[in-house]
């Protein structure tokens, strides 16, 4: 606009906010007009013509700013010699009116895409498949293991009698085993197993008992090794190990695949174009491959009814410091409150400190990372948090410090538990029941562990970088991208936010500044009415003033803390990726092994060697059974992963919605509250005289 | 709104003064005066002529050197057109231009369109007011300058004061206010004046802290609309890539704070019109008032040196008459500034209290419209996000 012979009330011919015209003030509509007559000849008649041309009534001002150009100097007569009110008058007209259609626009707008986009995707898969997963989410074990077998038969008994028999006798087996000694489990499998499985199997049954984790694993090795074979007794068997997790219906259904994903919406429909791919490669995926796509389905399903019958209420509580010094640290309270029976009581209460937290973490991330879990990262450590509130300095920052972490804590908390895996998993359970923990030693930042997991990561983000994956399957292709660019953007939005944060808090301190300023004004005021109401003005500023402070910590406790927590668990679902490339990675390793030992067999052959010949041949049979496996292990982490990250998807969305609703009715709350301080400064300004 | 400052300038039919165009060149606002009159003092009735923002100062400066209006408050001059700050924000969307979005630019645009609008709107305004004020009082409407300022029809030309002339003016302000520290010892004589010095001084110190903070405050208001603007735009952002149901929530959120934006806005702006650009004339006026309070307390310090003067005189037995005359005028001088000098500053305090109530009228129920609107707005969103 620095241009030069520019004409300006217009400045931006194309466009101009209108409101700014009507609004912001009312003397405001006199200076708009210009008239380019009267600037190019500046005698006293011009200003007649644009009269005469443009004779047009005074309201064309209120409502189009920019045709009022020209008539606005015979305007400006009219509307001025009045008195200033009668401006004022049309303005208030003309406003609310332009207001009132910005916000009933947006409800047209909206209100046919949710219907459009949410139910339908629902509604469909519910009625044909829904029943297993009621009982399942009601997590009663007992309902579960005789129940879902019967609901889930009948919509594949046609497919497989034979097998469903079997889950029949299974399933009522399994839920006694389940009670008594959860070892029987791991032994079960083992005859149908062949060796190499038991070495995965046990390794993970020892370690964990009735929990999710031996469930995929057992299901998927088993499954690979006997699949070739005989495939209904394969998914029987795996079904059979129910131990209240949900995957195992997967093999149920396998066969009604067809049927159902005809019913399921687009999202399906993708997913099992993105399966495609696979079905290419080796023969032996075809089926657990093909199997996936009604699994995620029930997946789906499970997390709509887990909404409502969900019952684990977690709080963390009453920080408290405890110990002198820089040994001192933090403890928490953490409550359960539940009605599953998975727990010995509805109700139990432990004191944890920071270091638990990140404990149970480790525990989890060890255990089922590497299978493809979505596990929850805890809050960030803080060295320089931590050690102001250790010095004890009573301040504010160390205040929100605490106030910030234990909120973090506790989204924590109530994310592990929300996955339905991770809740079977005993570690969780141990954190949430017992009275004392064993102390998380390799949890110190400084710690010789804490450097060895540095290192351990830095070496991991080189192999990453040395991987080169051909992606095959474009879902994953396209997942991979899209959570970058997620991570990516919510990053920005992050900062947004903070930027929010403080600009709010920088607000609140102006204002607090201005009416102390205003006060000072009104004192030395020697109106009384207008000292009053200048005192009165201060004290809406400052109740303003708080206003504005705790909207800011709204802003950053509802909005700003979710965005973190959300790029922290985006970090989490690329570190689920990396292990499914790291399977892949494994995968191609014993591939190119198992072709270099053919290549020696073929030499060995070639120079006729055969007292090494065996050897070699035993090595291949050796590696195939790796290749075998290791595909198998990829195959079944990749399910995993999918799985997870839809389900951190829908997770998201809800969790996301929730949050944002609630930061838009704390918003929502400061403007009542302003109208209602506003309202009651009005009649003080009006009693000026 | 600054009309509503200095009430009711346009009550009186017989010479209406508006500036219904201006024109923005470099760093020159042309501004387009039209008058309209029934004085037969005028040539013409209706008519109008270009003037520069200069030549406002020109007139303001004549005015205040014109001996006759000492006793009077000389309508503050109007600042100096600022578009400082839109047009480094234009500076600043030229150099993104190629790293933003096209929305972000649009949006970009729109939002400094309507800052360059309303910096535009207000430096009218002011001088507007300057000349509504000249107008309206029944001594300065029939100043010559002031004719001639809105009836020659030809581009006026003053030309610009040199570096001298403003070290000039620099140094008669320096001597000015040597010289206010000199006469404030003179005593006082009458108890009117004395309270208004008392007043206006202090006060003049508050309104010109409260404008400041207020301007403050307006500003970090300003912030918090952009934020509100930025976080709409990286919502969006993110919904681009996503084809879930989070894709609907954040296009909602960003639609949302994309309203909200508008509406923080308005309140900020409304708050600048309303409440600190009242502040802002007000310190100019006050200081005003203090100007004529200084040339009354000049006139007294004046007369109170001719009577030392006359009774020196009148002990060394000559130049009595010349001493005598000479007490008499500055009398005479003091007195006429005593008296129009209270009626201003009495006119001047009911103006100010009527000001302030219309403003603080007009913003608290601005603030409760659009506090009105903001509520509302975020009703429909969180129900049609619940009904999701």
């Amino acid at each position: 606009m620095a241009a030069s012979s520019e004409r300006s009330p217009p400045p931006f011919p194309d466009s101009e906010e209108p409101e700014l015209l009507e609004d912001s003030d009312e003397g405001a509509d006199a200076f708009t007009g210009t008239s380019i007559s009267e600037m190019d000849s500046p005698s006293p008649d011009s200003t007649r013509p644009p009269k005469d041309i443009f004779n047009e009534p005074p309201e064309d001002i209120f409502s189009d700013p920019l045709s009022n150009i020209n008539p606005e100097p015979q305007k400006k007569v009219d509307t001025k010699i009045p008195s200033p009110s009668s401006d004022e008058a049309v303005d208030l007209f003309s406003e609310p009116l332009d207001d009132d259609s910005e916000v009933m626009s947006s409800p047209e707008v909206q209100n046919p895409m949710p219907d459009l986009l949410n139910e339908p995707v629902e509604a469909p898969k519910s009625d044909v498949l829904c029943e297993p997963p009621v009982h399942k989410n009601a997590a009663r074990q007992q309902d579960f293991f005789e129940d879902p077998p019967k609901g889930s038969n009948n919509s594949s008994s046609s497919v497989k009698k034979a097998a469903s028999a079997e889950l029949f006798g299974d399933d009522e087996d399994e839920e006694d085993l389940f009670k008594e000694t959860p070892k029987v489990v791991t032994k079960k499998p083992q005859p149908s197993g062949p060796p190499v499985d038991v070495f995965t199997e046990v390794k993970s049954d020892v370690k964990v008992k009735p929990q999710v984790k031996d469930d995929p694993t057992d299901m998927f090795t088993e499954e690979a090794l006997t699949a070739p074979a005989q495939k209904p007794p394969a998914s029987s068997s795996s079904s059979s190990r129910t131990n209240g997790v949900h995957s195992e219906e997967q093999d149920l259904f396998s066969e009604a695949t067809v049927e159902l994903s005809l019913d399921s919406p687009l999202n399906d429909r993708k997913k099992k174009d993105a399966v495609k791919p696979s079905l290419s490669a080796p023969a032996a995926s075809v089926a657990s491959s093909s199997s996936k796509a009604p699994s995620k389905t029930l997946e789906e399903l499970e997390e709509e009814e887990s909404e409502d019958k969900f019952d684990l209420n977690i709080s963390v509580t009453n920080p408290e410091k405890v110990g002198d010094g820089m040994n001192a640290y933090m403890a928490y309270k953490v409550s359960t409150q539940t009605s599953l029976t998975m727990f010995r009581s509805k109700t139990f209460t432990v004191r944890r400190r920071f270091s638990d937290f990140l404990g149970l973490y480790e525990k989890l991330s060890e255990k089922h990372s590497q299978n493809g879990y979505i596990v929850p990262p805890p809050p960030e450590k803080s060295i320089l948090g931590m050690t102001k509130v250790k010095v004890g300095k009573e301040d504010p920052s160390s205040a929100e410090f605490v106030e910030r972490r234990r909120a973090a804590l506790e989204r924590y908390l109530q994310r592990v538990v929300c996955h339905p895996s991770l809740l079977q998993d005993p570690d969780v359970r141990e954190f949430l029941e017992k009275e004392e923990l064993p102390r998380a030693v390799s949890t110190q930042a400084l710690s010789g562990a804490g450097f060895l997991k540095m290192l351990n990561k830095a070496t991991d983000a080189v192999s990453k970088m040395t991987i080169k994956m051909n992606e095959q399957d474009v879902w994953f292709d396209e997942k991979i991208q899209d959570v970058e660019n997620e991570e990516q953007h919510m990053r920005k939005l992050h900062v947004m936010v903070e930027s929010l944060v403080n600009h709010r808090k920088e607000l609140s301190g102006n204002t607090a500044v201005f009416a102390k300023s205003v006060a000072m004004l009104g004192s030395s005021e020697d109106n009384t009415a207008l000292s009053r109401a200048l005192s009165q003005l201060a004290e809406v500023e400052d109740r303003i003033e708080q206003l504005h402070q705790e909207q800011a910590s709204n802003d950053f406790f509802t909005f700003s803390e979710l965005l973190a927590d959300y790029i922290r668990l985006l970090g989490a679902v690329k570190g689920c990726f990396d292990q499914r490339m790291k399977a892949w990675q494994r995968w191609q390793d014993a591939e190119n092994m198992l072709q270099k030992k053919r290549e020696a067999e073929a030499k060995l052959l070639w120079a006729n060697k055969p007292d090494k010949l065996q050897q070699a041949k035993d090595e291949i049979a050796e590696w195939e059974a790796k290749v075998t496996q290791y595909e198998r292990e990829f195959e079944r982490i990749s399910a995993t992963v999918r799985k997870e990250v839809i389900r951190f998807d829908k997770e998201k969305a809800r969790d996301f919605k929730r949050q944002i609703v609630k930061y838009l009715e704390s918003l929502l709350n400061s403007q009542q509250q302003l109208i209602k301080y506003w309202e009651a400064f009005l009649p003080e300004a009006k009693a000026i005289a | 709104m600054v009309r509503s400052v200095s009430v009711d300038l346009n009550n009186d039919a017989s010479l209406v003064i508006d500036i219904p165009d201006a024109l923005c060149e470099r760093d020159k606002v042309k501004f387009t005066i039209h008058i309209k009159t029934t004085l037969s003092s005028f040539q013409k009735s209706e008519f109008s002529v270009p003037r520069q923002h200069e030549d406002f100062i020109w007139l303001h400066d004549t005015i205040v050197e014109t001996e006759e209006y000492a006793g009077l408050i000389i309508p503050p001059a109007p600042p100096k057109p600022d578009f400082e700050g839109p047009r480094e924000k234009m500076h600043k969307l030229g150099e993104g231009e190629s790293s933003m979005t096209k929305e972000e630019y649009a949006k970009m645009k729109q939002e400094l369109e309507a800052e360059y609008l309303a910096v535009f709107k207000k430096t009218v305004q002011v001088h507007e007011v300057f000349l509504q004020r000249l107008s309206s009082h029944p001594m300065f409407r029939k100043d010559r300058n002031f004719q001639i300022f809105l009836e020659y029809d030809q581009d006026l030309t003053v030309r610009r004061k040199n570096a001298k002339e403003m070290f000039g003016g620099f140094f008669k302000n320096m001597v000015k206010s040597a010289d206010e520290v000199l006469i404030s010892g003179v005593k006082e004589v009458d108890e009117f004046f004395e309270q208004e010095k008392i007043f206006l001084l202090d006060y003049s110190s508050k309104i010109k802290d409260a404008t400041a903070k207020a301007e403050k405050m307006t500003r970090s208001h300003k912030n918090v609309a952009d934020d509100y603007n930025h976080i709409s735009g990286a919502m969006n952002s993110i919904a681009a890539d996503n084809n879930t149901a989070f894709k609907k929530h954040l296009e909602k959120c960003a639609e949302v704070f994309e309203k909200l934006r508008k509406l923080e806005d308005r309140v900020a702006s409304d708050q600048e019109l309303k409440l600190t650009e009242l502040l802002r004339y007000y310190t100019r006026d006050i200081q005003a008032a203090k100007d004529l309070l200084y040339r009354r307390a000049r006139a007294l310090a004046d007369y109170e040196n001719s009577n030392k003067t006359l009774d020196k005189a009148r002990l060394k037995g000559k130049d009595i008459a010349q001493a005598e005359e000479n007490q008499k005028q500055c009398l005479r001088k003091f007195d006429k500034l005593s008296e129009s000098g209270k009626k201003e500053l009495t006119s001047f305090k009911a103006r100010r209290v009527v000001a302030f109530r219309k403003n603080l009228i007009e913003m608290t129920e601005l603030e409760i419209k659009h506090a009105k609107n903001s509520m509302s707005l975020l009703q429909g969103s969180i129900e049609i996000l619940n009904s999701n």
